[in-house]
């Protein structure tokens, strides 16, 4: 099958974040990077499927400055075949914008299925895979846990808060991966000197026109200290109290 | 750690890349157990396959032997990443690749090395080096084990070995031994033995407070039979084996720093949490003093190992430069170690934490492969002219 898988060079989310000095954007200096965890799904199930499925082609995706060819490249030491970035100076924060380069990208790929992660995990908008599906005109499942595919149809679970829904579609379809597919992999360190080998086309990304853009951004207030209402049984009434009208979960 | 230094500018996009891979590994794999492996003396044979697969033994031989071809600073930084996990991991990676594949690739004949070099790389076949004996330590010149060469070619051996990493759990050993009755170090040649032969046994070695999560033997040779072809061909005086520490102090003046940075990492998050007269301890000046010699003493190995590894991959480094790398590096980490666990109070003796067990394993490191001591003679000879060893 040919599989195209579209990545995000995201921060590492155990970073403690500074908002940078503009107030709508965090403060880059010191941060590490990598793929999006989900993204990383993404790859691992398109390399997967291809070495069940005997020969294919791997494509990974990601739009952005130079500095994403990082992630592009640990992708094709994963064992992707070939990478391709749409260069941009940054990452737009409207999501139909990256899909419309995205869609332009893949039109005339001739891919069989299209994986994205369920969302990035710095943005967490969710909105660029399915987007992606619209522009293309592709059936598109989010979300799903397990995927597999047989004469050109897919099966796909997800699961739901409380319940487990199955969905079946035709190929080429666009699919956003979520905990449960498996994991990545490590790059082992012969894939990492192979993927200095393997092509890496650049294309500038036909943006379309950014109708969203980020007013504010700031830190989640810093939590209030806890409070002692008591000691022992005695303290239970008071608790159960202040649980009920102040804390509002009772 | 943080890069305080920007070291990792000095680094390739693919250095930081192969860094990365193994870092990730360690976190998930080796971290999660190795405290209790440390308490109960067992080295974690799970993860040889794991290790295998990422490509790290003998990740600096070539590719055409099933090896993955880096070079060495990329080498350098898969054995920091061993380390901040635990030396006796890196130990058993440096034995593997620095000492027994090193040897059969430098001195071993073409069928040699198609026929090791590849299992050994995905882990099929495990490696212990034996040089040191229970009276050669710190002068292997001096070792009695003897080989005898047959009428039909083929070689008796007869001796014992110590120390050995990994000797118990082999199944090759690359044993040094004298030849034909000759007691000059000339004599000295390398055998490939399988350690199923008879007359080869192996014990392990008991009551370690270091390295215990690593194997460490003896082995006895009794009458051991090899064939004609077990001898490594192009092994020949004490050089040869001189020349496999060269590639395993390389790569252990590397290794020291990771576990330097995991007790530093450690420290750091610990003063930065602990509060102590109402204060987190990490706002007190002894505190901040420790901290700070911990990380300029990091940086400074590092950046001497990282000349260093350039002037391997130039091949332009001797033996006294990997000298004074190995015994700097492994002199600061053992500081560091101990003044991290200083740093834990109490909570520092727990095997929870890591520094207690680093300042231990490094203890073990700052003596093996030329102990500290001997590294400052070999600088001495080096600068003087003078050899003060005998």
């Amino acid at each position: 099958m040919k599989i195209a898988v579209c990545i995000k060079r995201v921060p590492d989310m155990e970073t403690r974040f500074k908002i940078a000095a503009n107030g709508t954007s965090v403060d880059e200096s010191g941060l590490k990077y990598d793929m999006s965890d989900f993204d990383g799904y993404a790859v691992e199930t398109a390399l997967q499927l291809n070495e069940k499925q005997g020969p294919g082609e791997t494509v990974v995706i990601s739009l952005g400055p130079d500095v994403v060819q990082e992630q592009l490249r640990k992708a094709l030491s994963m064992g992707a075949d070939r990478a391709v970035q749409l260069k941009a100076d940054r990452v737009p924060a409207d999501g139909l914008a990256i899909a419309r380069a995205l869609a332009a990208e893949l039109k005339e790929g001739g891919y069989d299925l299209i994986l994205f992660g369920r969302q990035a995990v710095d943005s967490a908008n969710a909105t660029v895979g399915p987007m992606t599906a619209e522009l293309l005109g592709l059936p598109c499942a989010t979300a799903v846990s397990t995927l597999d595919i047989a004469n050109g149809r897919a099966t796909a679970r997800r699961d739901l808060e409380g319940a487990t829904e199955v969905v079946e579609f035709a190929l080429p379809a666009v699919v956003s991966v979520d905990e449960g597919m498996p994991r990545a992999r490590y790059p082992s360190l012969k894939g990492i000197m192979a993927a200095k080998k393997k092509p890496l086309e650049v294309k500038p990304a036909q943006l379309g026109d950014e109708r969203i853009s980020i007013e504010k951004m700031e830190l989640p207030p810093e939590r209030a200290a806890g409070r002692i209402v008591g000691e022992g049984p005695g303290a239970v009434p008071e608790l159960v109290r202040l649980l009920h009208t102040e804390a509002k979960v009772l | 750690m943080q890069d305080f230094f920007d070291i990792d500018s000095a680094l390739s996009e693919e250095e930081r890349a192969v860094r990365a891979s193994v870092r990730q590994f360690v976190d998930e794999r080796i971290l999660p157990i190795i405290g209790d492996c440390y308490v109960e003396g067992r080295f974690p044979k799970e993860i040889i396959p794991g290790l295998a697969e990422l490509g790290v033994f003998g990740a600096n031989l070539p590719e055409e032997y099933g090896c993955a071809g880096l070079n060495n600073v990329a080498y350098g930084l898969i054995m920091q990443e061993l380390e901040r996990g635990d030396s006796g991991i890196r130990s058993f990676a440096s034995v593997q690749g620095a000492l027994v594949m090193y040897p059969i690739f430098a001195f071993g004949s073409e069928e040699q090395k198609k026929h090791y070099l590849p299992k050994m790389a995905a882990g099929e076949i495990i490696g212990c080096f034996g040089l040191t004996e229970p009276d050669f330590g710190s002068n292997p010149s001096g070792m009695i084990t003897m080989a005898k060469e047959q009428a039909d070619g083929s070689w008796i051996l007869n001796g014992a070995k110590m120390w050995i990493t990994n000797g118990s759990q082999a199944k090759i050993a690359v044993v040094w031994a004298k030849t034909n009755g000759d007691k000059s170090d000339k004599s000295i040649r390398g055998f490939i033995v399988p350690t199923n032969t008879p007359g080869f046994t192996a014990k392990d070695q008991k009551g370690k407070l270091s390295l215990r999560a690593s194997d460490t033997s003896e082995l006895v040779f009794q009458d051991v039979h090899l064939p004609k072809d077990a001898i490594l061909p192009k092994s020949g005086g004490i050089k040869s084996p001189l020349m496999c520490l060269t590639q395993a102090r390389y790569g252990i003046s590397w290794g020291v720093i990771g576990a330097a940075m995991a007790c530093y990492e450690e420290a750091l998050a610990y003063s930065t949490s602990r509060v102590m007269f109402d204060k987190v301890i990490g706002g007190f000046q002894l505190q901040q003093q420790r901290l700070a010699i911990m990380l300029t003493e990091i940086v400074k190995a590092q950046l001497v190992s990282l000349h260093l590894g350039r002037l391997k991959d130039a091949g332009k480094l001797t033996p006294q430069q990997v000298s004074l790398a190995k015994r700097n590096n492994c002199d600061i980490a053992t500081d560091v170690a101990r003044e991290a666990r200083r740093l834990l109070g109490a909570n520092g003796i727990l095997a929870e934490y890591a520094s207690m067990r680093h300042m231990a394993n490094l203890e073990s490191v700052y003596t093996y492969e030329g102990t500290h001591d001997i590294h400052t003679l070999i600088l001495g000879q080096a600068v003087t002219g003078l050899s003060a060893f005998n």
